[in-house]
Parts: C-alpha cells; structure tokens; sequence
C-alpha cells in the first residue's frame, strides 16, 4: 500500500519520524496538559489551580475523576453544547445520580443555582453554584441508539450521530463501569419544560456563552457525553463544543455550614449533613 | 420546628407470657384493620395465568412473557405500587423513565405509553388504565432519601429501594440495578414552575392498569411501605397482580 501523501513511513526510523512529527497540533476539540496550559482559562480562575481543561468535541464524552471540593465549569461557547452529566461516588460507584432524588427532594424539577446533585442514597454528589444558562433538563435523559437511529438515520458510535447513552457506555467502562452502571443522566443547557397536560415543551439553548458551576461534594467520577438532547427538533443533528475548566484552590470547599445554600431547606440541609457525615467517617 | 414527641415504647421484641409479640422495631405504616378492599379483576379478558396478592409494605416479582398482560388492582385505593422491569433475557436492559418519557414527549403515564428501556425499546405499554394519569418521576422511598424528607428519625422505616433490593437480589440484580421507577397510583403533578411532589391520589379502590408484555419482561413490584407521604394515606393496602393470556380478538384501547 502506498505511503499517504507527505509521510515517508517505508522504515520504523521514518514512521517514528512521521508519527513525533505530528505532535503538538492544535485542535478546537482537545485536552489541555498540563491544565493550566488551557487557552480558554476562565478569566476568575487562576491558572495554575486548574485540574481539569478540555474542550469536548461535539457528539463526543469526556470523564474525569476529581477531588472533592473541586469546582467544575461547564461553559457552552456555541449555544449547541448539551452536557448529558453523570456523576458517581468515585470510592463506591454503586453510589450515583439519582435523578428522581435530584427533583423531589428539593421539590423542584428545573435544575438551578443552588440545586443538588442527589444520589439515591440521601447525599449531595454535587452541588449547582451558579448559572448563567437556566435551561437545563432532568427528565429526557440522553439519546439512544434506537432514538437516534429513528431520529437522524443512524446512531453508530463512531458515525456522525452517535447516542449519549452509548458514549456513557464507553465512558463508564474506563472506569471498570457496566452498561448496568449508567442510569438516567441530567443534561445541561438545552431544556424543556412540562405543559399543563404533561407535555414537554422545547426551551432548547439561551444562546451562546452561558455556563454552569458545579462543586463536588465527594470524590466523584463525572461523566459528561455532549450530544444533541433528545427532544432537540432540528432534523439535523446538531451539537457544538462544550468547555470544561476545573481547578482547586483553598477558598473551593464544599459546601459546609457556613454557606448559605447548606441550610437552603430542611430536606437539603439533611442532606448535606449526611454527606459531611460519610465524609468523616471516610477520612475525607 | 415542632417538639419531639418520645413514645414509650419496649426496648426489645420479645413473646409475653400469653403469646402476645411486643416489639419496639420500626416495620414502618401499618395496614389498617377493615379497609375497604376491592379484588377488582383482570382488566384485559383472557385466560389466568397467574394470580397473585402482594401483602401491605411487601415485595413481588414475576415474569411476562411476551404478549401475556399484566393487571395491576389497586385493592385499597391509591396504594403506590413502585415497579421496575427488565428484559428477562437480559436485565441490563431495564426500565428508563427518561426514554419512555422522551419518546412520547410528555411527562406522565397514560394509556398508550411504551415503557420503554434504557436502549429505547419496548417493554410492555399500558394497554388499560383507570385513573388520569399515572407517576414515574417521583421515584422510590428509601431509608436514606426518607432522612432528607422527613428527617433522621425515619431512618429505621422500611422503604421501597430496600424491598428493590431484596426482592431483586432473588434475580441476581443489586444497587446498580435500582434506577428511576414507576409509581403505579401514585399522583405526582408537575407545576408551571416546576415545583413537583406527591400529593393525594387519583386512585380508589380495585382501580386497575394493564401493561401488556412487548419482551419476556421481569417485573419487580415494592408495595410501597411509606407512612411519611399521602400515596398510601398512611395505610398501605394490599395490591393483586394478574397475569392473563389474552384472548385473540382483544381490542387493546391503547393501540393506534
């Protein structure tokens, strides 16, 4: 087979020449490594205190394991980013989003500022800091292969229109996860809202350059696959890049009693109590 | 916030001479004595293949094979039966709320819903259904969720995630396998704000759902043990669960 253009690869030295000589590209899809070398670092963020910078590519996921107190930003560039989130407790992974928790505990289903990522086990995974987007959605879940395949033609995870369950597959899978192991997911900056008669009304984006704050309440495994939301009308499966900056410094605590969403209501400051709970007992 | 109230109560579970049982462990709402109960009956004619009642605050699971349809009857009246399916065959395909709801666009269960699985496909549809609407966002009661509810003290309650496990453990499934449920009779409105929360329920006594099998499907039933909620009025009632071949000329009212 002959060589593709511009690549000399007829002997190991020459292919090893060719393959370094790839390095060091730019894409507008890729991790930055070190964190702090990300370009996109948000302008109230020191530099140096990031753990985590990415821009994942649309119909793409990305994972991360992180400390707890770490503080996440999910920033939509385009006004197409959907952040279908999952988030585990990355010391018993059997412990994870319960998205039923997340909207009947705190007697809300619209995700907001101050609202928690609950697990099915009476804690906080996570909680929302701020929000600049308000268009969020815990009922629709993400997209499968059936959905997709009905909806666009096709759903292979390595074609153009791949389904969010089947990237949290792969995803969960790097972390010794089964298909078992992805439940219902949130997902962030394309919405719907519920009618009178229960029907959902599409909200979709509130345009580009909104984001979101989230703090980890426990170690966790997070999930993020950005593909388009289920209920997205548009024929065309359509999905921009989605930013990721996560960092650590000594004021990005979790969530104590000196702040003021801990004691937001009765059911969620038992909530925080039971994961300020698990974590003494688990030397955290 | 209110006054604690301390019952007295005895500190063990022991026999008394008489052959009385004195206990001081919680076993969560009691069944009260004399309820009105009505046994109801399949609500899709055919042949009985099973007939079963699931006892007050207990567990239940049974496959239906595909094409056979199962009646649920609420015997007291707005008795939540939490349920969860799987494939038979293969129970990482479970339930998915999001999916049956995505697909159909709309928030609540009626007659007509696919139940569809976390791969989007159908495992039974509601081919019956007696009252207006039916609950799968408000999820399942816990021993843990209950201390963010109602606070610390009902953490000894008996709860649907725990009767999940046990009778899911009989089936090789554990807390990987717990996801968001249906609540059968169960009313959870959603607001225009979306403030959401159970409240009293549409149900009465021997209302019925049919759920017509679409795979070999396994399904696993929590006869709700919550006393801290209006879904059973603090009085949890028995459920009967029918299993029936339906006969070849059934007309199912939610087939397009």
């Amino acid at each position: 087979m002959a060589p593709a253009a511009n690549h000399s690869t007829d002997t190991v030295l020459n292919a090893r020449e060719d393959a370094r000589a790839q390095g060091g590209q730019v894409s507008d899809w890729m991790p930055y490594l070190p964190a702090s070398a990300s370009p996109f670092c948000p302008s109230d963020v020191d530099p140096d205190s990031l753990t985590w910078a990415e821009t994942v590519a649309p119909g793409n996921y990305t994972h991360k394991v992180v400390a707890r107190g770490t503080r996440i930003r999910l920033e939509d560039p385009t006004g197409e980013a959907c952040a279908h989130t999952l988030v585990y407790n990355a010391l018993e992974p059997t412990e994870r989003l319960n998205v039923a928790d997340t909207q009947k505990i705190p007697w809300q289903a619209y995700l907001g500022p101050g609202h928690p990522l609950l697990s099915g086990d009476g804690r906080v995974l996570a909680t929302m800091l701020t929000d600049s987007s308000g268009r969020h959605d815990a009922f629709c879940g993400t997209s499968t292969g059936a959905w997709n395949a009905l909806r666009y033609g096709t759903a292979l995870p390595e074609g153009p229109a791949p389904a969010g369950r089947d990237l949290f597959v792969k995803a969960a899978a790097k972390h010794g996860l089964g298909p078992a192991d992805v439940p219902p997911s949130v997902s962030f900056f394309q919405g719907v809202r519920v009618t009178a008669d229960g029907s959902f009304d599409w909200l979709g984006s509130s345009g580009a350059g909104t984001a979101v704050d989230l703090v980890a309440e426990i170690p966790l495994i997070v999930l993020i696959a950005n593909v388009p939301h289920p209920r997205d009308p548009r024929p065309e499966y359509i999905v921009g890049p989605l930013r990721v900056h996560a960092w650590r410094t000594p004021s990005t605590t979790p969530t104590g009693p000196g702040d003021e969403r801990f004691g937001a209501s009765p059911e969620i400051q038992r909530a925080y109590l039971n994961t300020l709970d698990y974590a003494e007992a688990r030397g955290l | 916030m209110r006054p604690v109230t301390t019952i007295p109560v005895p500190l063990t579970t022991h026999l008394t001479p008489d052959g009385q049982l004195i206990s001081s462990v919680p076993v969560g709402a009691s069944y009260t004595e004399g309820s009105p109960l009505d046994w109801s009956g399949p609500l899709v004619p055919g042949a009985v293949v099973l007939d079963e009642q699931v006892a007050p605050r207990a567990s239940w699971s049974g496959v239906v094979r595909a094409g056979q349809v199962l009646t649920i009857v609420d015997v007291g009246g707005n008795q939540s039966g939490d349920c969860l399916l799987y494939n038979a065959g293969d129970t990482d395909e479970r339930y998915s709320a999001p999916d049956t709801l995505a697909w159909q666009n709309n928030a609540y269960i009626r007659t007509g819903t696919v139940l569809r699985s976390n791969l989007g496909r159908p495992l039974m549809t509601v081919v019956g259904n007696e009252i207006d609407r039916q609950d799968t966002i408000g999820g399942a009661c816990s021993r843990e969720s209950n201390t963010l509810r109602y606070g610390h003290h009902v953490m000894y309650h008996h709860g649907c995630r725990e009767n999940f496990l046990t009778e899911g453990a009989e089936h090789g499934l554990g807390m990987r396998d717990v996801v968001s449920n249906i609540n059968w009779f169960m009313n959870v409105p959603i607001e225009e704000d979306g403030a959401l929360g159970i409240v009293d329920g549409m149900s009465a006594p021997g209302k019925r759902v049919a759920l017509r099998a679409e795979t070999d499907t396994l399904v696993l039933i929590s006869n709700c043990p919550q006393m801290n909620n209006p879904c059973n009025a603090f009085n949890p009632t028995p459920l009967r669960m029918v299993v029936t071949e339906p006969a070849d000329d059934v007309d199912y009212e939610g087939d397009a």
